[in-house]
């Protein structure tokens, strides 16, 4: 099961908060691909994933970066 | 008010604000005259040079006098041969800049912001490598760069070391071994535009500068005498309480590690040990940086960021980018010979109730 969640035009923090408030909705095991043009996000994505104890898949194309709900 | 970011300014030094007045009278004519005026000028920055000279235990002659911090840091880049230049990922703008017109090679970091020497040292042996920059501690989040092992690896590659010293000068003691040196007067406390350029014997490293005579060194144009004064001033009184700053200011940042440690999502950065003593950065998840900046200058802080949105370009800081750490909600502290126990207990007592309150207004506390 995946699902995009589309941040573009938002600046850092707003895309990693919206990662935050989707991803708890979502069942254990979905892939969330994050659409954020923000420079930030590069960063900020995988950095939140290894806090929040997610796994970061990587990006997936301009602007677009993967996570996966292990917990 | 309490001033937090002595690693972009500090507050003027007692002793360099004395200097500077004196020098105001004194020392106002261009050094290199022969007049009366001319030669007491010419005392005057002989006098500073060496003082500069001795506070970094080298010879008067390997000291040059430049604009600025940054002035320093470009002309050690575009001194050096043609050919690629070894960087860590962290070094200050102002070396990515000096590079940026010719090859260059960025060796990464961990995650506490320690350049990678294994890589360092792969780098440095390969063909074509006319310098290595490596700062000596991070400006941004502290940690101390492993010097002395990169200078010796780079003696092995007959390469020359560059070390931006801007944090550690007149605070801590800087590894011995490098080839050029540069510094920012206005970091230990002595004024703005003296940049402080070290270059050791032996170096290959020509002056960049359009104009620059043989046995004038410093960077051609009438250099601000009394700022010079000032700044030699300013970095002997920062030398001799640099032992007794430190062990004051060590323990204050260790605190503020500790407490903001325990505030929820709240990622201290650096290393918690093999640190500069007076800096401390943290980032708080779900915050904009700036928006924690002007809450802190409210209650009376004034504090830097790394944040995106705290810099003109809206990129975050390409330090904790490379560290791979939180980029926003960032803010760097970094304190002084002013500092006062007090500064950091009231601050400690603001910063709970201030994330907190900026959290509940972004709608993200709990999340």
């Amino acid at each position: 099961m995946s699902e995009t969640l589309d941040c573009l035009g938002q600046r850092c923090p707003l895309p990693v908060i919206a990662l935050a408030r989707r991803l708890a909705e979502l069942p254990v095991g979905t892939v969330l691909r994050v659409l954020a043009d923000d420079p930030a996000a590069a960063n900020d994505i995988p950095a939140w994933c290894r806090l929040r104890g997610q796994e970061y898949l990587g990006p997936a194309g301009p602007d677009s970066y993967e996570v996966r709900r292990v917990s | 008010m309490a001033y937090f970011d002595a690693a972009a300014g500090a507050p003027l030094h007692p002793a360099a604000r004395q200097a500077l007045l004196a020098a105001q009278d004194d020392g106002w004519a261009d050094p290199g005259k022969l007049y009366t005026q001319g030669r007491r000028a010419r005392q005057l920055l002989d006098a500073a040079r060496a003082a500069v000279a001795d506070e970094l235990g080298v010879r008067a002659d390997e000291v040059l006098f430049c604009a600025s911090g940054t002035d320093a840091v470009q002309a050690a880049v575009q001194g050096c041969r043609a050919g690629t230049v070894v960087h860590s990922a962290i070094e200050h703008s102002s070396v990515l800049h000096a590079v940026a017109a010719r090859p260059a090679h960025a060796v990464p970091v961990d995650r506490l912001g320690r350049v990678d020497l294994g890589a360092f040292a792969d780098a440095v042996a390969a063909p074509g490598v006319a310098a290595a920059a490596l700062i000596s501690a991070s400006h941004e989040v502290g940690t101390v760069q492993p010097l002395a092992a990169a200078a010796q690896l780079c003696a092995a590659a007959g390469v020359p070391l560059l070390v931006d010293a801007a944090q550690s000068a007149g605070r801590v003691p800087v590894p011995d071994g490098w080839s050029v040196l540069s510094a920012s007067a206005h970091k230990w406390g002595g004024p703005a535009g003296v940049g402080v350029l070290v270059v050791r014997k032996g170096t290959r490293w020509t002056p960049p500068w359009p104009g620059a005579e043989p046995g004038r060194p410093d960077q051609p144009g009438t250099r601000n005498l009394p700022a010079i004064v000032a700044a030699a001033a300013g970095l002997r009184a920062a030398a001799a309480e640099a032992k007794s700053q430190a062990e004051r200011l060590f323990p204050l940042v260790d605190r503020i590690r500790h407490e903001a440690g325990r505030m929820p999502d709240v990622e201290v950065l650096g290393d918690p040990v093999d640190r500069l003593p007076h800096l401390v950065t943290f980032s708080c998840l779900y915050l904009d940086g700036e928006a924690l900046l002007h809450g802190l200058d409210r209650a009376g802080f004034a504090v830097s960021s790394g944040s995106s949105c705290t810099a003109a370009t809206l990129r975050p800081s390409h330090v904790l980018e490379a560290m791979g750490v939180l980029s926003h909600g960032n803010i760097r502290i970094s304190l002084h010979r002013e500092t006062t126990g007090a500064d950091v207990d009231r601050f400690l007592a603001v910063l709970p109730g201030l994330v907190a309150s900026l959290r509940a207004e972004a709608g993200v506390a709990g999340l």
